[in-house]
């Protein structure tokens, strides 16, 4: 079907979603209300539009209506785009005249108490959706080889069972470490619950394992110095004995996690009968525990709420653990002190109940009430409020050891850098999805294991490094990818070949050219293109678009947002203003979805409206957002160095700041206007922002463009 | 020796769903075995689901979708596996699929018969809190979405009768006729994933669970506060109907009780409770709720600071104590929490409308049985055990069979996607055999 002359045909259904958006939204108002918009031809609501019956009314919808644009207002097309794009594909409609309108994370989740204000925001969402499906173009996806090779940063006990597993898959694989052994953090333990194994003997036979496949090569006393390319072509360049740049199609992270050091906390750092828990195992390693006849273990040094929020999750048990070899091996009496026992599952917790059948004694601090290290004429006793017995006891102690929780390593953040991708508000590495996503990256092709995602047990890291070899054997195994076709395309009679543009791609996708008449044009590789459009916004003769994000598409939609009175009339008395918020696919969009998921509210006067980059904000966007009435604008992105396409927020900053002065001289507050990074992990920071920023602009009142209308 | 490039997945949770999906995108046939008419899982029935509160059913029907699009996945419903013989990697698996006396070939799902059928049965999916019909589709999501009908209830196999929905069906799939059907299939590997069951809490006199209506547990609410659920997601004090004021959670019920054969840590209820909570509290602005817990085993990523928002954002209150005793008001038609308070030594009580008792999870019954056919150990509590607990999970004892997700152990969904793509590693290492290292 060729939609680029049919008049379009727009079907359009809007979700419920059970209760997550019909609650908070009137659905059945707002499909009556699509119904009125231009060339919407069919309209519909369904309590879960992505289950079965929902996929079927639309491919059936698709036939009937002879639908040949189709729009879902529902979640957010970051989880459920592909869905209903394969849906359209199955119908015979090409995924390019889909359009996602997400009337839950950015609406019914956020507006939770004001159900007639969601509903009419709905409305103002669906209406920019149309107008831009009406403009969408069908696009071709071109395939792309996949190296079957793949590279895996750090060779801890994650790091080596993804190295194996993928190895014995049949593919070459470059195991990079940067010391100069195997095992990381498991080879200070001592032994290892539940099978009681010395801790440097299971690093050994799992190393003996890896010897023995010829097609893994191990980069040892290395580290990644730059990372480039794409899933299926990436280029790693390892520094260390030998430095080298690994071609690679996929990249599993597996740098694991350190103990946080709790200098300054009860007595650690001033008396060196104060350790933590891998200090206490090397003790036990090197039998060095001359003189000690008993130990009190302090539990939660540093972490929930102590100095960063989490619980690590593996220091209850690892407490247990070595109080049971202590007293078994060493005849070392134990009191662990602890405000709760976080032993989970079935092991953990037969630990737990062994402890204590053989005399390990717990007891419980209150929540808010840490117990006291006393350091006096050389003795150490700790003094502590014991909340189940309330009253204060003092425990003697030959040695302290401190359970601290475990914490990303330092070089992380450099790493999450060069890879383009995000580290939580934790600080461990943040995976694309929660609870179905836990071991990929947002970005293709690239995977994750083992504590750098969060703290884990050595079972459930290993188990999770080879979960990451199966998601990363994917697209080795296939041997292409199909890259998406939100590529740029230069108009060669508008382009004068100045070359700007192939300055400012990251990518070399950009090209001067000569033609037979001599002029010379740029050219744009759809390979190599990642589609930012950094270059169709430094275009000053409007040469390049963007396909799927063109910049009729996207003043279709900010017009849209701000052109019907009827909805854009304050509901009460006083000033409503109307905020557009530019947000990129990658950081400030998912942070928008963040804040919906965990339900943080924000007023409902802003209308989102999705890029897949900072760097494609094109000053006319802001300027036409203010003519046709808005009261604030918001450019938000990816935070300085985690930009997915580089460096499209710098120059979005750039450009940004310049835009700032323009709107000062068109006589508008310089407020009005905001540049912000917000990453995927920032939900709350997301809903703090808008907040402010609305409220904010009801302080500084209508615009004399917004007044006029 | 070559390899069978086909696989067989047992159980359709989210675990099994994960591990089909990972390797049908690697061209491998997958046979996706669940015993149940629709895959799914305990996922599909979960309101939404901590720590972020993602809609359940909204993020998990687009991969059981997927399973059924997915033309390397064949999904076997009804069925079980009766017997496994060979060695890796060529075993050969026996599957009996149970009649569903609908033809899966012509069923559109349209729900014509349902509507038309006079018998009204508990429905099982909504934990017997309402009714469905004796030709049926599990739950709005089913996948596949084909009915299935009830033999044991159907009035045409009961007494010979009525017939309506061979009458109204027009796509002529109803088949009172068929039979059971035997599938042999030869597969390289075989991953296990037949997830868990709740424990009935009936036996605990203490808590009144069957004797009081408005004692509940924790899976009977997630089906009462979800949208799709029995009452269309409103908490109901019976008899009245009206909604709850206050609400109490008990925590380990039935698990870390040595006496009641559950002696380990359920791993996710401490978290489902917060989440229950903080969910009442978005239905219900002013409800009180409270937790009475032991040790609060907020352990995962983002667990500690999901309850300290529970806590400071929802007001949602913890009591570390144990509760002795329910017992029902029946002037007022309160309930009555007697409990011993960990924290200021001694008895107290405090009225509620609803208790929710987090009841322990456990192996599943017939887990001992499969274990048998597929000649794997479990470990002493029931749950398929690994060759190594701590250097191999996800390897069970015999080579070529692979466990995920809670029938290996407690675990909550990430972990279970985590674990069950790990099996689909392994497993594919067993058909490729070409790395050189130890295969599993
Ligand atoms: C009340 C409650 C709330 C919860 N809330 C959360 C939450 O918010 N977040 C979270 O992360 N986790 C939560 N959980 C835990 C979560 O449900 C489990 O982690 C998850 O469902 C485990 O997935 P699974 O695939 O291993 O098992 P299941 O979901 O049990 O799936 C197993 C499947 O195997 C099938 N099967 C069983 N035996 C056979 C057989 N012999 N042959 C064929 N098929 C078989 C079953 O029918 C089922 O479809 C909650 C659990 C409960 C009980
Ligand atoms: S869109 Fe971005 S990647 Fe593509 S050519 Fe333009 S600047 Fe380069
Ligand atoms: S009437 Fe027939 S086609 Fe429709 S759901 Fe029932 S069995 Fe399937
Ligand atoms: S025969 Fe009757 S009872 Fe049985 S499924 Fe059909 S309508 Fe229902
Ligand atoms: S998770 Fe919490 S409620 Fe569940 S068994 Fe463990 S401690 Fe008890």
């Amino acid at each position: 079907m060729n939609s680029e002359q049919e008049q379009p045909r727009i079907g359009i259904f809007i979700c419920h979603c059970g209760t997550n958006i019909g609650g908070f939204v009137d659905v059945p108002d707002v499909a009556e209300y699509a119904k009125t918009l231009p060339n919407v031809v069919h309209a519909e609501h369904n309590l879960y539009t992505c289950a079965d019956d929902g996929l079927t009314s639309i491919k059936n919808a698709i036939k009937e209506h002879n639908l040949n644009r189709l729009i879902v207002a529902s979640c957010t097309p970051r989880t459920h785009a592909p869905l209903f794009q394969h849906t359209c594909e199955s119908a015979g409609l090409n995924p390019y005249l889909f359009e996602f309108v997400n009337i839950r994370e950015h609406c019914s989740w956020v507006h939770m108490k004001e159900k007639e204000e969601a509903t009419l925001k709905a409305k103002d969402l669906v209406r920019m959706g149309v107008a831009r499906a009406n403009l969408l173009q069908p696009q071709a996806e071109k395939k792309v080889d996949v190296i079957p090779k793949a590279v895996v940063i750090g060779g801890g006990v994650a790091g080596m069972s993804a190295s194996l597993s993928l190895a014995n898959q049949g593919f070459k694989t470059y195991l990079v470490e940067k010391r100069d052994q195997l095992g990381g953090m498991v080879r200070n333990y001592y032994k290892l619950t539940p099978t009681n194994i010395d801790a440097v003997e299971l690093i050994e036979n799992m190393a003996s394992e890896l010897k023995k496949c010829e097609n893994i090569e191990m980069l040892m006393s290395s580290t990644v110095k730059d990372v480039e390319g794409y899933i299926g072509n990436f280029k790693v360049t390892v520094e260390g004995d030998t430095d080298k740049t690994l071609e690679v199609g996929t990249i599993i992270v597996a740098t694991g996690a350190q103990e946080y050091k709790p200098d300054g906390l009860y007595e650690y750092g001033k008396d060196d009968r104060v350790v933590t828990t891998i200090e206490l195992e090397k003790m036990m390693r090197g039998k060095e525990l001359e003189g000690i006849d008993h130990v009190i273990m302090i539990q939660c040094v540093g972490s929930r709420g102590e100095a960063i929020p989490y619980c690590s999750r593996v220091c209850c048990m690892t407490a247990i653990k070595n109080a049971i070899y202590l007293k078994e091996e060493f005849g070392i009496g134990v009191n662990i002190l602890h405000n709760e026992i976080r032993v989970y599952g079935d092991d953990y917790e037969a630990l737990y109940r062994k402890a204590q059948e053989i005399g390990v004694h717990f007891n419980r601090f209150g929540e808010n009430n840490k117990p006291n290290v006393i350091n006096e004429n050389g003795k150490l006793t700790v003094e502590m409020f014991n909340e189940g017995l309330s009253r204060v006891e003092e425990y003697p102690a030959d040695l302290i050891v401190l359970s601290t929780p475990m914490v990303n390593i330092p070089e992380a953040e450099e790493l999450s850098k060069m890879l383009k991708v995000p580290l939580g508000q934790d600080r461990f590495f943040f995976e694309a999805h929660v609870k179905l996503r836990p071991l990929d990256f947002a970005t293709d092709g690239i995977y994750l294991c083992g504590t750098a995602h969060a703290p884990a047990t050595i079972p459930e890291a290993i188990a999770q490094g080879y979960g990451a070899a199966s998601r990363a054997s994917i697209p080795l195994t296939r041997g292409y990818v199909q890259v998406e076709a939100i590529t740029s395309y230069v108009d060669e009679n508008k382009c004068r070949g100045c070359g700007k543009c192939v300055e400012v791609c990251e990518y070399k996708a950009l090209e001067l050219i000569k033609l037979d008449t001599g002029r010379e044009v740029t050219r744009s590789n759809e390979v190599l293109c990642k589609g930012c459009g950094t270059c169709a916004t430094t275009c000053c003769n409007g040469a390049i678009s963007m396909k799927h994000f063109s910049s009729e598409q996207i003043i279709s939609m900010i017009e849209a947002a701000l052109t019907e009175p009827a909805l854009v009339k304050p509901l009460t008395n006083g000033f409503k203003p109307n905020i557009i918020a530019f947000c990129c696919n990658w950081c400030s969009y998912a942070g928008a979805d963040l804040a919906g998921v965990s339900r943080f509210q924000y007023p409902p006067n802003v209308r989102i409206i999705r890029v897949m980059c900072s760097g494609r904000i094109e000053p006319n966007f802001v300027f036409k957002a203010f003519e046709k009435g808005a009261d604030g604008v918001l450019v938000t992105g990816c935070h300085i160095g985690d930009c997915h396409y580089i460096s499209g927020n710098q120059k979005a900053e750039d450009r940004m700041n310049m835009v700032r002065n323009i709107v000062h001289m068109l006589g508008l507050e310089k407020d009005r206007f905001g540049l912000v990074w917000i990453s995927a992990s920032e939900g709350q920071k997301f809903a703090e922002l808008m907040t402010d920023f609305i409220s904010k602009i009801k302080e500084l009142g209508p615009t004399p463009f917004s007044i006029k209308k | 020796m070559t390899a069978t490039k086909n696989i067989l997945v047992i159980g359709g949770g989210v675990a099994g769903i994960q591990a089909s999906l990972d390797l049908a995108d690697k061209g491998i046939n997958v046979y996706l075995v669940e015993r149940e008419p629709s895959i799914g899982g305990i996922m599909a029935l979960l309101d939404k689901t901590f720590p972020t509160n993602d809609c359940s059913i909204c993020i998990l029907a687009p991969k059981m979708n997927e399973c059924f699009a997915n033309p390397n996945i064949r999904i076997l419903t009804n069925s079980e596996l009766i017997s496994l013989e060979g060695e890796a990697p060529d075993f050969r698996a026996t599957i009996v699929k149970k009649a569903r006396f609908v033809d899966e070939k012509k069923c559109t799902g349209c729900g014509d018969c349902t509507q038309k059928c006079p018998v009204k049965v508990p429905n099982k999916y909504n934990m017997n809190l309402d009714k469905r019909k004796a030709i049926y589709l599990p739950f709005p999501q089913s996948v596949p979405r084909i009915m299935t009908i009830d033999k044991e209830r159907c009035l045409k196999f009961t007494k010979d009768k009525c017939g309506n929905c061979i009458k109204v069906c027009k796509a002529g799939a109803i088949d009172y006729e068929q039979n059971d059907e035997k599938i042999v299939l030869d597969v390289g590997a075989v991953i296990v994933a037949s997830g868990f069951e709740i424990y009935n809490p009936s036996d605990m006199f203490e808590y009144g669970y069957g004797k009081y209506s408005n004692v509940k547990t924790a899976m009977e609410y997630e089906r009462l506060i979800c949208a799709s659920g029995p009452t269309g997601g409103h908490l109901v004090v019976e008899p009245g109907g009206e909604r709850p004021k206050r609400l109490g959670f008990i925590q380990c019920v039935g698990s870390r009780d040595l006496s009641r054969k559950n002696p380990y840590c359920s791993s996710v209820c401490c978290m489902h409770a917060t989440k229950e909570a903080m969910l009442a509290k978005e239905h219900y602005d002013d409800i009180e709720t409270y937790i009475f817990f032991l040790d609060l085993r907020a352990v995962g990523k983002n667990f500690q600071q999901y309850v300290d928002r529970a806590k400071k954002d929802y007001g949602i209150k913890y009591l570390r104590a144990r509760p002795g005793r329910i017992m029902e008001n029946e002037e007022k038609g309160t309930l009555t929490i007697w409990y011993d308070d960990l924290i200021d030594p001694h008895i107290q009580s405090i009225d509620v409308d609803m208790v929710v008792l987090c009841t322990a999870l456990m192996p599943s019954s017939t887990a001992p049985k499969m274990g048998e056919i597929l000649g794997i150990e479990l470990d002493e509590y029931g749950f398929f055990c690994a060759k190594d607990p701590l250097a191999n999970p996800v390897c069970s004892t015999k080579k070529g069979i692979f466990i995920a997700g809670y029938c290996a152990g407690p675990k909550d969904i990430p972990e279970s996607v985590a674990e069950a793509s790990g099996a689909s590693a392994r497993a594919s290492e067993v058909i490729a055999q070409s790395g050189g290292g130890d295969v599993p």
